[in-house]
C-alpha cells in the first residue's frame, strides 16, 4: 500500500509510447504518428502532435521518453536554424539526420528517444532516415515506437515501391490504426504531414475517420 | 523451446492450422524442421508454442484422455471438449508451465472450429488466432487482411503469408511452413520449403 494517496501515475516517467512512420515517394515523403502520451497507465496528453518541425522541409517523429525526444528536436531545430543561415539554402535532410544521429549516439546510454527523420532536398528528393541508437540509415520508410512490433508484417506484405503520395498517406494512416488498435500506448488521433518541393501539408484523421478492420 | 510464429484459421468446414519449424535453445538452432502440430485425435490439432517439453507433455496428457473419452462416448469428440482439457491443465499448473496452445479442428457438432489458450490458462474461441513471439509482428497484417467467408485455399494462403512475414522478422521464427488443413473428410498436412515462401516487394 503506497503511503500517500497520490495516483501511481505522478511519479511515472512520461512516455511518448507511440507508433510513428515515415514513408518516401517520389517527389517527397509522408511522416505520420499517433497522438497518445502516456505515464504508466494513465492517458496524459490524447492530442499530442509529435511531428516535429525541424526546419521548413525536414520533420522528425518522436519516440520513447517525451523529455528526451523534444529535447533532442529542440537542439537540432537551433543547429539546423544557424546551417541554413550560414550555408544560404535550406538544409540537407541527411544534415538534418545526421545532427540527430550525432546526439542519439553521444548521449546513448542516458536517452531513450527514436527520432526518424523525413524531408525533401532539392539534392536526393523525399528521404527517410532510422537513427535508432544512434546509427544513421536511409530507407524507403520506416517504422518506430511501440506500436510499430504489431505492424511489422502488415507494412512488409504492403509497400510497394512506386506509390503515389496519395498511396502514402493511405498507407501510413492504415498502419497506424492497425497499430493503436494493437498497442495500449498508441491511440488518439493521426497526425499526417507530407513534404514536397512545393512545402508541407500538414493533416489531422479523427478518431471516427480512421479506417476499421474487420473485428471494430 | 519454442519462440514460434502459429497460426489457425476457421473457414466454413473446417479449419487451416499453421506455424513455423524452428525450435531454439538460446542462440542454437536445436531442430530447424520441427513439427510443431500436433494431433491429438483424428480431427483435431493443436498448434504449440513455448517451453517444447511444457507442450509436449500437456499434449501427451491431453490425447490419452481424450482418447479415453472417445472411447467411453463412442463417438468422435468436440474439439471444445479437447479445448477445455488443454485450458484445465494449462489454469491449473499455470505458475510452473509455459505454454501457449492453439487448439483446432472439425467436428459434426460445430463444424471447424478454433479455440486459443495462452498463457495463463483462459480459453476462448475465435475465428481465427496467431501466437508465439513472432505473432507480435503480424497482427496489423491479419487484422488488416482476415475477411470472414474465406474458402479454405484462401486461408492456406493467408495463413502462410502471414507466417512468411513474421518468419522474416522475428529471429525466432524460421524454417520451412508447415500448414495442415482439417475438415470432414480428413486432414491434409502440407510444407513449403523455404525457397517457396511467399516473397515481398519490401523484402
Amino acid at each position: 500500500m503506497p503511503l500517500s494517496s497520490e495516483p501511481s501515475w505522478l511519479n511515472c516517467e512520461v512516455s511518448t509510447g507511440t507508433t510513428i512512420m515515415a514513408v518516401e515517394f517520389e517527389g517527397g515523403v509522408v511522416i505520420g504518428s499517433d497522438s497518445r502520451v502516456s505515464a504508466g497507465q494513465s492517458v496524459v496528453n490524447r492530442v499530442m502532435n509529435k511531428l516535429s518541425r525541424l526546419h521548413d522541409n525536414v520533420y522528425c517523429a518522436l519516440s520513447g521518453s517525451a523529455a528526451d525526444a523534444q529535447a533532442v528536436a529542440d537542439i537540432v531545430d537551433y543547429q539546423l536554424d544557424l546551417h541554413s543561415i550560414a550555408m544560404g539554402r535550406l538544409p540537407l535532410v541527411r544534415s538534418a539526420a545526421n545532427m540527430v544521429k550525432d546526439i542519439s549516439y553521444k548521449y546513448k546510454e542516458e536517452l531513450v528517444a527514436h527520432l526518424i527523420v523525413a524531408g525533401w532536398d532539392k539534392r536526393s528528393g523525399g528521404q527517410v532516415f532510422g537513427t535508432l541508437g544512434g546509427l544513421l540509415i536511409r530507407q524507403a520508410f520506416a517504422v518506430g515506437g511501440s506500436g510499430s512490433t504489431y505492424i511489422y508484417g502488415y507494412v512488409d506484405a504492403t509497400y510497394r515501391p512506386g506509390m503515389s503520395k496519395e498511396d502514402c498517406l493511405q498507407f501510413t494512416t492504415n498502419a497506424l490504426s492497425l497499430a493503436m488498435g494493437r498497442d495500449g500506448s498508441s491511440g488518439g488521433v493521426v497526425y499526417l504531414v507530407s513534404i514536397t518541393e512545393k512545402g508541407t501539408e500538414e493533416k489531422v484523421v479523427l478518431g471516427n475517420n480512421l479506417p476499421q478492420f474487420f473485428d471494430e | 523451446s519454442f519462440q514460434t510464429t502459429i497460426m489457425a484459421v476457421e473457414f466454413d468446414g473446417g479449419v487451416v492450422m499453421g506455424a513455423d519449424s524452428r525450435t531454439t535453445t538460446g542462440a542454437y538452432i536445436a531442430n530447424r524442421v520441427t513439427d510443431k502440430l500436433t494431433q491429438i485425435h483424428d480431427q483435431i490439432f493443436c498448434c504449440r508454442s513455448g517451453s517444447a517439453a511444457d507442450t509436449q507433455a500437456i499434449a501427451d496428457a491431453v490425447t490419452y484422455q481424450l482418447g479415453f473419452h472417445s472411447i467411453e462416448l463412442d463417438e468422435a469428440p468436440l474439439v471444445q471438449t479437447a479445448a477445455n482439457l488443454f485450458k484445465e491443465m494449462c489454469y491449473k499448473y499455470r505458475e510452473e508451465l509455459m505454454a501457449g496452445i492453439i487448439v483446432a479442428g472439425w467436428d459434426k457438432r460445430r463444424g471447424g472450429q478454433v479455440y486459443t489458450v495462452p498463457m495463463g490458462g483462459m480459453m476462448v474461441r475465435q475465428p481465427f488466432s496467431i501466437g508465439g513471439s513472432g505473432s507480435s509482428y503480424i497482427y496489423g497484417f491479419v487484422d488488416s487482411s482476415y475477411k470472414s467467408g474465406m474458402s479454405k485455399e484462401e486461408c492456406l494462403q493467408f495463413t502462410a503469408n502471414a507466417l512468411s512475414l513474421a518468419m522474416e522478422r522475428d529471429g525466432s521464427s524460421g524454417g520451412v511452413v508447415r500448414l495442415a488443413a482439417i475438415s470432414e473428410s480428413g486432414v491434409e498436412r502440407r510444407v513449403i520449403l523455404g525457397n517457396q515462401l511467399p516473397k515481398f516487394a519490401s523484402c
